[in-house]
């Protein structure tokens, strides 16, 4: 397949950055798409220019460390898969693809398609944890038996991991689906329940001060997220704080 | 100098116990006098840092992603093992301790990996009350399954994610007492070096990722839970930045690197599709739990099927070749990951592979379609021997078991396994090898610790499924933040370690001296270009089958790929940057290193143990042929060159399990 690139680029966190175009050639259908834009890296490397930065790791859509918008999409045209699982058998011949970093004022970018997004990491300090020691000395795993169900709804809104598609397909830029799921997971669990109303208090605040917006309740987080968190979660977490505040 | 493993004397089952009790402790305000280094944040790195800063020591954490919450730790699928005998199938302390050994073919320490099977049953609790949500029965309580090498079923698992959901527990452990004060994280930094001060380790430079500004950390002792080195091969199921840089550099500084040729395959990965392929995917072992592996018996079929005009689906039953269960009746598709893989390559090699490349062989469900259709069938009243309304019952329950492996397994390749076996290959997983470290996870450098995947302790010449995340959260939950206490009840009046010394400064100008030299060198090809050609000759010289011949050939090529790197690699852009290409530059320059001495250690191990298999040491029917000689820990002490390594000898006794032929038939 013959494709034309048209990606952003900006040096550093200064910059005003500007969309560049690249074609390229030759893609194989069975690539994955960070697998094409490495060809164009060394491509570009091997002509002596700038490859393009973005982040990677894990290649299988669990790190959560990709972070492509394509096309005005987060994570790409396909539904419940990371960019790293997007491959180019989605895309068709000829065709011009749009590549942009998560874009929201709580992720600044770093360089390219490289953004910031510790904001996440700092609402969990704020509360994203059960305060128990790590010495062993806890109970028997068996002895608080867990309804099925919850276990698995809890075990559902803990598979979140932590890319930001839901931030970058917000016209808010929310991050309540990010935040819902760490609270639905501890609330759902008789362990979380103790420190509940502190945990669902301190995250929020810490989420308004990171400058992440407002929901509204237009739902394209759910739609985008690689992990399909509910929306449910939002709901928990809203009822969370409302009885939350209350005893506060 | 003597290699002192430090094991405790006394009966196995009270070393630990007794060695605890005796140990030196720091008391709760001295600790805040002492600040401890981890570099690393997997389910080794991050417990030990959360847990050393719970004891109340001042931790400094680093990793190279943006958050410690995506080190590769999280990308582990099937489960974790624990003693804890919940199924009530006779398992134990000692049956745990004993499967460890005998899997990692009597090449482990046994001291070692007794006490892990000793802790094993904490993590579980500890895990647990963090919130992590295992899967569970319908009655509540937690459930299990088996995975290879195995007769009882003791891993613990949250679907096809256990790492992650581990490693998050781990991560939020480490959020609290980082909102406490009492870690101090560094994301985006990459550890380049270990400093040393009147002999002990005392500090690292590292690189900030995001400026490139080349910073000085010191400490009273220095923690490396810095995974594993697959990516020596260029292909393997390594998340991308996997290194060995870390522990590479510390091997540079005096530490013993221990069995560098003890490799991983594992069985189970999808196939390589091209020469554009970056990494490998893994399919969970415990995949093997319902799955049937086979290839056609007729080379007819086979070729039909790469062809195309024959659909596996098609196949009789009786024309298809279950391999393993033909060789080994007793452990069937349950043999362990070093046997299971040699078997498929085996009938690859013998010409039976079923895909293009003839690298692959069949995973195949149908059966366990049948089976779990026709229980769910009869405890819904349903008709039994409506096969369709069975096959959907029973997919649905291997859907709620493996779903995610399903979707990722149809995403990549583009088939459906719901309906068609899927093709899998033995890739590149974990390395056994690492830094040696005594029984108190200390190398030979003092003050130097290595846990998790980036030592060699537990795991000998072949890691059981589910032990790797069950030692990396042993290390640093449960033993290190015991064994560093001893050590460090000795720093309690030292004060601060200044980073304003020569040491430090002559490290830093090494550090320098060599991103200069990176960026200047101004070649003609990328990173990437001698990262995929260092692969190949490890993957065709010492990947799953190694002879002396090639072993020898190995080590010369890997050198002189070295010298060409240095002259002629390109790293584009400047240090005082975001620079992908100058982080992979350095972590290639190591593997680069790494691979010549992987090959030596190959080439003096004359015996086939594990992961280990040597052509000329092997029984007539294929299968390894240990030998008592090689009953040692080769730990490699380096000289200048890798190729000069000295080798020193820790041998290995077993007082509590007899040495046996491994059988798995
Ligand atoms: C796909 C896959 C599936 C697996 N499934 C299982 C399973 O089901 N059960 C099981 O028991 N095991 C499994 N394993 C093995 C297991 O996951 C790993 O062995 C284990 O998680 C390693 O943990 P670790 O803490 O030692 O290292 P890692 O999790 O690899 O962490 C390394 C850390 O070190 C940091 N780091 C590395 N180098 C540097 C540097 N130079 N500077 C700064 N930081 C650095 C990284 O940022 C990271 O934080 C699996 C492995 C893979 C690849
Ligand atoms: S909720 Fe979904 S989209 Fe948002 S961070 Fe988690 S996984 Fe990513
Ligand atoms: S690279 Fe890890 S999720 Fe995509």
């Amino acid at each position: 397949m013959n494709l034309n690139l048209k990606i952003w680029r900006q040096k550093n966190a200064s910059d005003k950055g500007k969309m560049v175009d690249y074609p390229i050639s030759d893609v194989s259908p069975d690539m994955s798409f960070l697998e094409m834009l490495d060809v164009l890296n060394n491509e570009l490397i091997e002509k002596g220019d700038e490859p393009v930065s973005f982040d990677h790791d894990c290649r299988e859509g669990i790190c959560g460390s990709c972070s492509l918008y394509i096309n005005g999409e987060a994570h790409g045209p396909d539904r419940l898969i990371t960019t790293c699982q997007l491959h180019m058998r989605t895309f068709k011949d000829g065709e011009t693809i749009v590549i942009e970093p998560w874009r929201a004022k709580a992720f600044p970018v770093i360089k390219d398609l490289v953004v910031d997004r510790t904001a996440f990491d700092r609402i969990q300090h704020a509360g994203g944890f059960i305060s128990v020691n790590t010495s062993g000395n806890t109970i028997d795993a068996n002895s608080i038996p867990i309804n099925k169900q919850d276990a698995d709804d809890a075990f559902s809104a803990a598979t979140c991991i932590g890319c930001g598609a839901c931030v970058a397909s917000c016209k808010n830029s929310s991050a309540m689906l990010f935040v819902g799921a760490k609270v639905s997971q501890f609330a759902l669990l008789p362990q979380g329940k103790v420190e509940a109303t502190d945990r669902v208090l301190n995250m929020v605040k810490q989420m308004d001060e990171e400058g992440f917006g407002n929901c509204t309740n237009t739902g394209a987080c759910e739609v985008e997220c690689p992990k399909g968190i509910s929306l449910e979660n939002i709901a928990r977490m809203n009822r969370e704080y409302l009885s939350a505040s209350l005893k506060g | 100098m003597a290699l002192d493993s430090k094991i405790p004397k006394g009966p196995i089952a009270d070393k630990w116990t007794n060695y605890k009790n005796k140990i030196d402790l720091v008391n709760p305000a001295n600790k805040r006098n002492i600040d401890v280094i981890v570099v690393g944040t997997g389910l080794a790195g991050g417990s030990a840092a959360a847990t050393l800063a719970e004891l109340g020591y001042n931790v400094k954490a680093f990793c190279f992603q943006d958050s410690p919450r995506r080190a590769h730790s999280i990308a582990a699928q099937g489960g974790i093992n624990a003693a804890k005998n919940y199924q009530g199938d006779g398992d134990s302390t000692y049956r745990l301790f004993y499967d460890t050994v005998k899997g990692g073919d009597y090449r482990s320490r046994e001291a070692n990996v007794y006490r892990l099977a000793e802790v094993s049953t904490n993590i579980i609790d500890q895990c647990v009350a963090q919130g992590v949500p295992f899967a569970r029965e319908y009655g509540g309580l937690l459930d299990n399954r088996s995975f290879g090498g195995v007769l009882v079923s003791r891993t613990f698992y949250a679907a096809g994610q256990t790492g992650q959901q581990l490693l998050l527990g781990a991560y939020s452990a480490m959020n609290r007492q980082i909102g406490r004060g009492k870690i101090k994280m560094y994301n985006r930094h990459e550890m380049l070096d270990v400093v040393k001060v009147d002999g002990k380790a005392r500090g690292i430079i590292t690189r900030n990722l995001i400026n490139g500004d080349i910073e000085r950390h010191s400490a009273h002792a220095v923690v490396l839970g810095t995974g594993g080195y697959g990516n020596v091969f260029f292909l393997s199921t390594n998340a991308m930045g996997s290194n060995v840089t870390a522990a590479w550099k510390a091997h540079k500084r005096g530490a013993h690197f221990a069995n560098p040729c003890y490799t991983q395959i594992h069985p189970t990965c999808i196939p390589v599709s091209g020469d554009h392929q970056s990494k490998l995917t893994l399919m969970s072992e415990s995949l093997r739990n319902d799955g049937r592996i086979w290839v056609p018996k007729h080379k007819k079929d086979v070729e039909a099927i790469r062809n195309k005009t024959l659909k596996p689906t098609q196949l009789a039953e009786e024309d298809r070749d279950y391999y393993l269960e033909r060789r080994y009746p007793a452990f069937g598709n349950l043999v362990p990951r070093d046997v299971a893989s040699r078997a498929a390559k085996e009938r690859s090699d013998a010409g039976f592979g079923v895909n293009a490349t003839g690298e692959a062989v069949y995973l195949d469900f149908a059966s366990a379609f049948m089976r779990y259709g026709k229980e769910q069938a009869h405890i819904k009243g349903l008709n039994e021997n409506d096969d369709a309304l069975v096959k959907k019952l029973g997919q649905e329950i291997v859907k709620a078991k493996y779903g995610n492996l399903f979707q990722m397994y149809e995403k990549i390749v583009d088939e459906n396994p719901y309906e068609t076996p899927m093709m899998i290959y033995p890739a590149v997983h974990y390395t056994m090898g690492g830094l040696w470290v005594d029984y108190n996870l200390m190398t030979n450098v003092p003050g130097l610790y290595a846990i998790g995947e980036a030592n060699f302790s537990d795991h000998g010449a072949n890691r059981l499924g589910a032990s790797a995340l069950m030692q990396g959260l042993a290390d640093g939950y449960f033993v290190l933040p015991y064994t560093i206490g001893d050590y460090l009840a000795d720093d309690i009046r030292t004060g601060p370690i200044s980073t304003d010394s020569k040491e430090f400064e002559e490290v830093e100008n090494e550090v320098r001296k060599n991103l200069d030299h990176l960026i200047n060198n101004n070649g003609t090809h990328s990173v990437d270009y001698f990262h995929r050609k260092l692969g190949k000759i490890m993957w065709n010289k010492c990947g799953m089958a190694r002879n002396a011949e090639d072993l020898k050939s190995a080590i010369i090529e890997i050198s002189e790929l070295r010298s060409e790197f240095w002259k002629d690699v390109r790293v584009p852009g400047t240090q005082n940057e975001f620079n992908e290409e100058l982080a992979k530059a350095g972590r290639v320059a190591d593997f680069l290193e790494l691979g010549e001495l992987f090959a030596k250690d190959a080439l003096q191990r004359e015996e086939s143990a594990g992961g280990h298999f040597r052509d000329e040491y092997q029984t007539p029917e294929g299968e390894a042929v240990r030998k008592k000689e090689f009953q040692y820990v080769s730990a490699w002490e380096y000289k200048g060159e890798p190729k000069d390594a000295v080798l020193h000898k820790e041998e290995l006794e077993y007082e509590n399990i007899k040495v046996k032929e491994r059988s798995y038939k």
